[in-house]
């Protein structure tokens, strides 16, 4: 069989329905192939956007995502997308095309040494030099891409790989003698946290993004209503338990909530299910919960100890740790802690001062999610991502979207593409900014092209916001390359040009209206509103400071 | 700071030095020593690397080396364990300083490899300190070249890596 055919069989065994990606030279060989396939390729408008889609699509499914591009500068346009998903641990396996074997280090047309590249942006990464080691290498991507700490495998494969004769003889395991993720919690180290919490008084549980990567947040659930425990969650734990629940305090960090960040300040007990400890959630690493032991459950052991210190680490899964725990978990009450952090809910709510003539870029969140509430969110980057995380409480997980780690303008939108293909009857919606817009608004036409109905809703504050409110209150209002002058722009008649629905709106009264519109034509719309232009994000912990010191711009 | 020795058996891939180093420098590791050879498994290669930093950088540079897909087993042998590095010197030897350079080399069981007109190569295997303090006293001649292999280690008693 043409290696070529063999790919994509390998692919429809793994159950690969969608891939994203955009052909070239290189690669020609496994789309010929993909021609008579039942996968669907969605052909995006750049090689970066296609990653997205794909992690995306992952994100939102919890299945690997699959990227196509060809060699040389199809693979060198994936960078920021791997790098964005392995910073997220997205599960992914992207394949690029590469120049011959025989050419190979001769600086042949269209060659990049993509695996030199993408090295330190990989889980792993493969270049086929033996075409009778594909079918092995791409068992293992997929097996290596969604297991234990996922993230993103990436195989290069020369043409003359793709063309060879070889044998269809997929295996259906494994053999990797130095990968084998430990899944298990440690028996002693579970019963020791068991202790360790039954007799805090201040338990607080912080959820991070591996709540959802493990499919944890059933057990997340009980535990905090079996011991009680508050909880909170980093940017990307959201979700990890329904933001609406009593229990929930909203996520922490730079701009989370005041009184989630208090709670944990005040904490005797943190208890952090699948998160990193990242600058962006604890502030000063060496100031994060004083009062606080710390049970760190992760299960990636690199991660423990590695920024703040930790009491009680347990490696492994944290479904299965988490059950174990819960068996033997003692509820107990603790009426002194409860009423302490009703007193912080009540004291520091979330607020922004509402305007009836200027639009409040908060406000068009809360319209969101009031006329939206079970829509899957995904965001851009910078003061839209904030607000969109303060103001749109999540419901389940894998419905919001957002990058986390790597912080990418131009996620938002190609990602949203990924969701909605993987659930055509959801409302999926794209909290953006004018800035990132820009950055991939070249999938309008993919939108266009493949009838996917995303709704993009631009927060258009003609600035580089969130760089604007750092200039603002750090460089004494010094906007040096922030403002995004366009006065002729209209995101609606961009949006008309492709094809897709496009709504201007500038007065708070039209929001509403608009949003309804948008929500019920079956259309990809770009909806441009007007908002206050130096709104700024609060509450606010600057970079390098204790997650008590909030700013709250009063 | 600390100085640690580590044997890191890997299997015996193209690439997999290209991914331990760039590791060690996309994380800031400092690398002080790294040899690579074959082991008694033809498809597995024993890395031995003598790194620099405090406890918990240490402990990262163990854990992220446990991360990488081609890394089998990562063990500390910074205590207690037999450790050898070897070294080619050429150095300076006219005849008036032979008789001397070799009774240097006697003591130190160093042997001379290469002998020309004014210079040897001498080949000595030791540890560390020993071969410093050889590399020292050949100083005072004048060393032309030098090349040292990196160390290499193993654990003493019947305990294995593997
Ligand atoms: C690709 C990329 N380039 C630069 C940055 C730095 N950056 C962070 S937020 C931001 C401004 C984003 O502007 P916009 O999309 O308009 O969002 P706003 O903050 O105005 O809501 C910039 C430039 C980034 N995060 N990503
Ligand atoms: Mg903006």
């Amino acid at each position: 069989m043409r290696a070529a055919d063999a790919i994509v069989k390998a692919l429809e065994m793994e159950g690969v329905e969608h891939i994203f990606g955009i052909p070239g030279g290189a690669i020609l060989e496994v789309y010929d192939a993909l021609y008579d396939s039942e996968i669907v390729h969605i052909l995006t408008r750049h090689e970066q956007a296609a990653v997205h889609a794909a992690d995306g699509y992952a994100r939102a499914t919890g299945k690997v995502g699959v990227a196509f591009a060809t060699s040389g500068p199809g693979a060198t346009n994936t960078v920021t997308g791997i790098a964005t998903a392995y910073m997220d641990s997205s599960p992914l396996v992207v394949m690029t095309g590469q120049v011959p074997r025989a050419m190979i280090g001769n600086d042949a047309f269209q060659e990049a040494d993509t695996t030199g590249i993408t090295m330190p942006i990989t889980k792993h990464n493969y270049l086929v030099t033996d075409e009778r080691q594909l079918l092995r290498i791409i068992k293992e991507a997929f097996h290596i891409a969604s297991t234990g700490r996922p993230g993103p495998v990436l195989i290069d494969l020369p043409r003359d790989v793709t063309m060879a004769d070889i044998e269809f003889d997929y295996p259906d395991k494994v053999d990797l003698i130095g990968y084998k993720p430990k899944i298990k919690g440690h028996p002693k180290q579970i019963k020791k946290a068991v202790d360790m919490i039954i007799q805090s008084e201040r338990p607080i549980i912080l959820a991070g993004g591996g709540v959802r990567l493990s499919n944890a947040h059933e057990e997340v659930l009980k535990l905090a209503e079996t011991i009680p425990a508050f909880v909170v969650t980093t940017l990307m734990g959201k979700g990890a338990i329904p933001e609406t629940h009593p229990l929930c305090l909203g996520f922490i960090g730079m701009h989370g909530t005041k009184y989630g960040n208090y709670a944990v300040m005040e904490a005797d007990l943190i208890i952090a299910i699948g998160c990193r400890f990242s600058d962006r959630t604890v502030g000063k690493f060496s100031e994060f919960a004083p009062e606080a032991k710390i049970i760190h459950i992760d299960i990636d052991p690199a991660e423990i100890g590695k920024n703040v210190r930790v009491d009680v680490p347990i490696v492994g899964d944290a479904k299965l740790i988490l059950q174990e725990m819960i068996k033997m978990i003692k509820t107990k009450q603790r009426k002194e802690w409860f009423e302490r952090v009703e007193e912080l809910k009540r004291k520091y709510p979330l607020k922004y001062k509402r305007d009836e003539n200027v639009i409040k870029p908060q406000f068009v969140i809360e319209k969101v999610y009031e006329l939206a509430p079970d829509a899957i969110v995904t965001t851009e980057v910078g003061q839209n991502q904030m607000w969109a995380a303060q103001y749109f409480k999540v419901k389940y997980p894998r419905q919001f979207i957002t990058s986390g780690g790597l912080g990418t303008m131009g996620f938002g939108f190609p990602a949203a593409i990924g969701a909605q293909v993987a659930f055509p009857d959801k409302i999926v919606v794209d909290i953006a900014g004018d800035g990132s817009f820009l950055m991939n608004i070249q999938e309008l036409a993919t939108c266009v092209d493949y009838d996917i109905p995303v709704k993009v809703c631009v927060l258009n504050n003609a600035y580089l916001g969130m760089v604007r409110q750092w200039q603002q209150l750090f460089y004494k209002r010094r906007y040096s390359a922030t403002r995004l002058r366009y006065p002729e722009l209209s995101f609606e008649k961009i949006a008309k040009g492709f094809g897709a629905h496009g709504i201007t709106v500038e007065k708070p009264s039209e929001v509403e209206d608009a949003l309804k519109e948008a929500f019920e034509i079956d259309k990809p719309v770009v909806i441009d509103f007007h908002v206050e232009v130096e709104e700024n994000v609060f509450p606010f912990v600057p970079p390098g400071r204790s997650l008590r010191e909030v700013l709250d711009g009063e | 700071m600390k100085r640690c020795t580590i044997a890191v058996l890997v299997e015996n891939k193209p690439g997999v030095l290209a991914r331990v180093s760039s590791l060690f420098r996309r994380r800031g590791f400092n690398i002080e020593s790294l040899a690579v050879g074959t082991t008694e498994r033809p498809d597995i290669s024993r890395m031995t690397i003598v790194v620099r930093g405090d406890d918990r950088t240490l402990e990262q540079v163990m854990k992220q080396l446990n991360k990488l897909i081609e890394v089998i087993k990562v063990s500390d042998l910074s205590e207690n364990s037999v450790e050898r590095e070897l070294a080619l010197i050429k150095v300076h030897a006219p005849p008036a300083k032979r008789s001397e350079i070799i009774e240097i080399a006697n003591i130190f069981r160093a042997r001379i490899v290469d002998v020309a007109r004014d210079s040897f190569i001498i080949e000595i295997t030791g540890d560390e300190e020993k071969i410093n303090a050889f590399v020292d006293l050949m100083r005072q001649f004048g060393i032309k070249e030098m090349a040292r292999t990196g160390k290499i280690s193993m654990a003493r008693g019947s305990k294995t890596v593997g």
